[in-house]
């Protein structure tokens, strides 16, 4: 008898539902893409291969660079905003009692609200005519109008996004912090710790998981954001708040320009990737 | 160092009605001594810890140190230092920067801070690892770590362990247990040391604190505690196994077991309609062939061979009791036989306290 365990070949169908889902879920939708980005589709039967040119005509044009450059900056704003607004929030959560749930409750709305209500709400709120907040800032003497101002317009979209998800830090840093174990308190109080240091040597690197996991979860889904400037202002005034998914959806949907949309598709997916990527390496554990 | 004194000190928590936690107390621990605080799970010796640490403020009584009221007083401003039963370390920083900690907080200079984290590391034997991020650490050497943080400062009034080698491997235990025991006598601290480890108190401190449901019931030295328990509790909780209290009745002036008069260490008439019994060790109730004085009727009822010692259960009228037998004695067999309660070794207890 052989001493080798035996390969039982059949294991492999416990694993072909899965492999089917992925296949049609991502590895397919992916293709197409792939296939489309490479080819001139110039009917429903014509298409014809042009190798690398719509990713070199898209890396070239100077709309994206607007779009990106415009995004990595919205991105970056929204991450050292809402990072450490969620912390400082989470700290002033009360520890326990109906206080505590109280505070979760209404700290957790804006994120049952979903996305086009949130645009539509802000879109209303900030209106200088009949919004509450347009309203007191016209009153106010400030000039403020979003669908004139490019400014005013990416600085709206920024608090719609602050005020939208700064919630989802706060609950998950907020959760990290109930699960520090009491004695680490005592024993900072025993060591005489001032309140900084407890903060930044026990509570931040007991909060690092968590918010790697909100880190991630913001830079990916601000760097996607689409819904919130579409009803604002559908990416104006100008191309003040078009950021890359509207560019996407302008090619795409607007021209009609299936291969470039495609290539650009699949440079906006690396950038994503790469990002979330070097941003995990860096918070990483470094043991 | 100082003297730290308790008085009238209780504590309930919010919240658990009436019970306390901590019933109203008065003590005194002396400068310089070694205590251990012994008692079971949920007897209120970690309340009692921190109340004089400071984490909590006690519902009644003062808490002074050298004679200086600090009941209202916070931890930090207290000048105490205290270990905990799982390891605190702080994961960002190097063991060197755990152990300066607390001094960095009290603006120690650099020379004088070096000097004496050395000195803390040396006796613990963590010199090798000053360097290392303290996170990396296994269990054992991060509970090191946190003993050296609550050793390092050399003016602290006292030094409080919550069973702070409950993490560590019984090898290394013993190890470190001998170590606070020299630490102790080399630098003359107070340690007041929570533990419900009868062992680990005994060889430990030099005044043994017995709680039991949130009260005192003894304070004493090891031996005291073996020799002369002063409460029910304290007979059962120290030794192995726990001292038999054998029930027993008052006629004409002297205890009575089966109708047989025993004599007992106890001088003082005990208290009407309390319930009685004679407390003896098993290491000191004997076997005997024959009636005699202060020899009642047994039973045999099982006999377990241990090597070097024998262990005989015994039933004296409605109690068990077990004898420790040193040397081997022979041919025993289950049935009748008598038990001998050395006076000078035995007491009588009234309800659950020994009468005197």
């Amino acid at each position: 008898m052989s001493s080798a365990k035996p390969v039982n070949q059949r294991a492999w169908w416990f694993v072909l539902p899965v492999l089917i889902s992925v296949a049609f879920s991502a590895l397919v939708p992916l293709m197409t893409i792939v296939n489309y980005s490479v080819q001139d589709i110039l009917g429903p039967d014509q298409a014809v291969f042009v190798g690398m040119e719509w990713y070199k005509e898209i890396l070239r044009d100077p709309d994206l660079h607007g779009a990106l450059y415009r995004q990595l900056i919205f991105t970056a704003a929204v991450l050292a905003i809402e990072i450490p607004l969620g912390i400082a929030l989470a700290l002033g959560i009360p520890e326990r009692g109906w206080r505590a749930s109280l505070t979760l409750v209404l700290l957790a709305m804006p994120l049952l609200i979903p996305w086009n209500v949130v645009g539509t709400i802000w879109q209303i709120f900030a209106r200088g005519d009949i919004g509450l907040l347009g309203y007191v800032l016209t009153q106010l003497g400030v000039d403020y109008n979003y669908s004139q101002h490019p400014t005013d317009a990416w600085v709206t979209v920024l608090v719609m996004d602050v005020w939208h998800w700064t919630p989802l830090v706060a609950l998950l840093s907020y959760a990290a912090l109930r699960a520090i174990p009491e004695p680490f308190y005592q024993a900072a109080r025993i060591d005489g710790a001032s309140r900084w240091a407890v903060f930044r040597h026990i509570e931040l690197p007991k909060m690092r998981g968590v918010l790697t996991i909100a880190l991630l979860l913001r830079l990916m889904d601000s760097f996607m954001i689409y819904t919130e400037p579409f009803v604002l202002t559908g990416g104006g005034p100008g191309t003040a708040t078009t950021f890359l998914s509207q560019y996407l959806t302008q090619k795409a949907v607007g021209q009609f320009d299936l291969g470039p949309a495609a290539a650009f598709s699949l440079v906006y997916f690396l950038i994503i990737l790469l990002l979330c990527f070097v941003l995990y390496n860096f918070m990483k554990d470094p043991r | 160092m100082a003297r730290i004194d308790l008085e009238d000190v209780g504590h309930r928590y919010a919240g658990a009605g009436d019970s306390w936690a901590l019933r109203p107390m008065t003590m005194t621990w002396k400068d310089g001594g070694a205590y251990a605080l012994l008692g079971p799970s949920g007897c209120g010796k970690t309340t009692l810890l921190n109340i004089i640490s400071g984490l909590i403020t006690p519902t009644r009584g003062k808490v002074s140190f050298d004679g200086r009221d600090v009941t209202a007083l916070p931890p930090e401003a207290r000048n105490i230092a205290q270990v905990f039963q799982f390891p605190v370390v702080y994961d960002t920083m190097t063991v060197f920067d755990n152990l300066a900690f607390p001094l960095r907080n009290r603006g120690w200079d650099k020379p004088r801070l070096q000097k004496r984290v050395e000195e803390v590391a040396d006796i613990l034997e963590l010199q090798a690892d000053l360097g290392r991020r303290a996170r990396a650490l296994s269990a054992d050497q991060k509970q090191k770590i946190s003993l050296g943080r609550g050793l390092v400062r050399p003016d602290v009034a006292a030094v409080l362990f919550d069973e702070p080698l409950t993490v560590i491997d019984p090898h290394l235990k013993w190890l470190l247990r001998r170590k606070l025991k020299q630490i102790h006598q080399q630098l003359k601290l107070s340690l007041i040391y929570v533990t419900h480890d009868q062992t680990e108190a005994l060889t430990f401190a030099d005044q043994v604190v017995v709680m039991s449901q949130g009260e005192i019931v003894q304070i004493g030295t090891p031996e005291e505690l073996f020799e002369t328990p002063a409460h029910r509790f304290v007979g059962h909780f120290i030794g192995s196994p726990g001292m038999n209290f054998l029930a027993c009745e008052w006629h004409a002036g002297a205890a009575t077991i089966a109708g047989v008069r025993v004599a007992t260490s106890s001088t003082q008439t005990p208290p009407a309609g309390a319930a009685l019994s004679i407390g003896v060790r098993p290491e000191h109730l004997e076997l005997a062939p024959a009636p005699g004085p202060n020899t009642v009727p047994a039973r045999i009822a099982a006999i377990r061979d241990q090597g070097i010692q024998t262990m005989v259960q015994l039933e004296v009228g409605a109690s068990l009791a077990w004898a420790k037998l040193r040397n081997s004695p022979g041919a025993l067999s289950s049935g009748t036989a008598f038990a001998r309660l050395p006076p000078a070794r035995c007491a009588l207890y009234a309800d659950e306290r020994r009468v005197p």
